[in-house]
């Protein structure tokens, strides 16, 4: 009762879910360059990159739609299942993220420029970071990795709080900074987020590997 | 209602093949367990040790515990006052060819001793009512033979004939195995609807039947009990390694 043909489609699956974080973290790591430098063509990159990682969404959804429904997987396949759809739709949102970051980008770069004393770049490379780790985790199966990731979404949402106070004070004391700090403010938030989606990823590793739900601090394992 | 079944240190033989090693497990009352396990793992050589059914065979041997209550199974107790109260239902429907839809049922009344009439006539009512089969046989029952049955309904006549006797335990050997999907689907209703009055064991080859039916498995392999929790534990998490390869499909 070997189901050595069904074995095979969850390696295909692994294999579609990474080349769809592949480039889910191309389009976050090219909106942070964009930031960086400042450079609208790699804006237009991120861009339209999103139509493919919508497509890629559905291509995985359905996939495992249709291992679901035709093999009735149990236990660590049923979990590795479960975990594909929802690491699945982070990685979707990741792409969403990089595109919001984009898109404020460019109206950062038509807007006269401004020093605003924060560092964006530090927490963009924590937030990468954690993707970076959580895809580790999910490839390697790695529920430790997975639980360093979670220790990292604290430090991302101080730092984002960080901004927050740091820009809501500079749009009070110099108000024509506004606009841009709004931006610049919002692409922080996004960073957050993208920290948050690579939490969840961790979370769902922990789960797949373990049978645990880590989900809000809570640990329930059956 | 159902008893619960208490089993220790179950050993058990065929000559001198030992097919079945210490097993220890605690069959909640009203509640349906299934056994599931890689053929010849022993799930149905420790069903027929529930009914002593298995020394029937006389080259085999049991030895240890079973307790329905407060009756020892393997102490005193005779095989048949047993079998009254722990009854089963095996993989093949095997409806006494020559008798009627009625005297199917009747048969194990009439065998206890039971001869009035109206009584029987009562009881096989109400006992075809619970297998779910009164609607589709009440015009013919006593006059149709049982064997003129489709097989999902003969299977269910052999359910009535054993809730007939009133057992507190139903034992189930692959039940719906030779059925298609719309009677397997009735027999495992059936199993629910049963639950609230009796405590029933089911032997399983599909494992999806098992998590739609039990609220605990116990899985067997090599005529041990690997392990036995909650169903949706065994199928979602299971704690031993053999369960998960096993329902996973990576041996078997």
């Amino acid at each position: 009762m070997t189901r050595t043909r069904f074995h095979q489609n969850l390696d295909d699956l692994k294999e579609k879910l990474l080349v769809m974080a592949g480039m889910s973290e191309q389009a976050i790591q090219r909106a942070i360059e964009a930031y960086r430098v400042g450079d609208l063509s790699i804006c237009d990159l991120v861009v339209r990159s999103e139509p493919a990682i919508n497509r890629m969404e559905r291509d995985i959804d359905q996939m495992a739609l249709d291992l679901l429904a035709m093999e009735q997987p149990m236990a660590i396949d049923l979990r590795f299942i479960l975990a594909v759809i929802k690491i699945n739709a982070d990685l979707e949102r990741v792409g969403d993220q990089a595109v919001n970051i984009a898109e404020r980008v460019r109206d950062l770069q038509t807007s006269s420029p401004v020093d605003l004393p924060v560092d964006i770049p530090k927490l963009a490379t924590l937030a990468a970071t954690m993707v970076r780790h959580a895809l580790q985790a999910f490839i390697d199966a790695d529920p430790v990795l997975a639980e360093k990731v979670l220790t990292m979404d604290d430090e991302v949402d101080e730092m984002n709080r960080a901004v927050y106070r740091t820009l809501t004070r500079s749009i009070q004391l110099e108000p024509a900074c506004s606009h841009q700090a709004l931006h610049v403010l919002l692409i922080a938030r996004n960073l957050e987020r993208v920290g948050d989606h690579a939490t969840n990823i961790a979370e769902d590793v922990i789960f797949w590997v373990r049978g645990a739900d880590v989900r809000h601090h809570v640990q329930t394992g059956r | 209602m159902g008893a619960g079944i208490e089993v220790r240190d179950l050993n058990a033989w065929y000559g001198s093949t030992h097919t079945l090693h210490d097993i220890g497990i605690m069959i909640p009352a009203n509640h349906a367990t299934a056994l599931i396990g890689p053929s010849g793992c022993g799930k149905s050589t420790f069903v027929r040790c529930l009914n002593r059914m298995h020394e029937t065979n006389p080259i085999a041997r049991v030895t240890g515990s079973v307790r329905l209550g407060d009756l020892d199974i393997y102490n005193g107790a005779a095989p048949v006052a047993i079998r009254r109260r722990i009854g089963m239902v095996f993989q093949r429907a095997n409806p006494f060819p020559t008798m009627s839809i009625y005297d199917n049922v009747a048969s194990g009344l009439r065998l206890g001793g039971l001869r009035n009439r109206k009584k029987i006539e009562e009881i096989v009512e109400r006992s075809l009512r619970r297998a779910a089969l009164w609607d589709e046989v009440k015009d013919a029952w006593k006059s149709k033979s049982g064997t003129s049955l489709s097989g999902g309904q003969q299977q269910r006549l052999c359910i009535a004939r054993a809730l007939a006797i009133d057992p507190e335990v139903l034992l189930m050997d692959e039940p719906a195995s030779a059925l298609d999907p719309i009677s397997t689907a009735k027999i495992e209703d059936l199993i629910f609807e049963l639950k609230a009055d009796y405590t029933i064991v089911i032997v399983t080859h599909n494992m999806q039947q098992a998590a739609r039916v039990a609220e605990m498995t116990g899985f067997f392999l090599n005529g041990y009990l690997v392990e036995f929790d909650a169903t949706t534990k065994i199928f979602t998490n299971p704690s031993d390694k053999r369960t998960e390869d096993y329902i996973t499909g990576r041996f078997g």
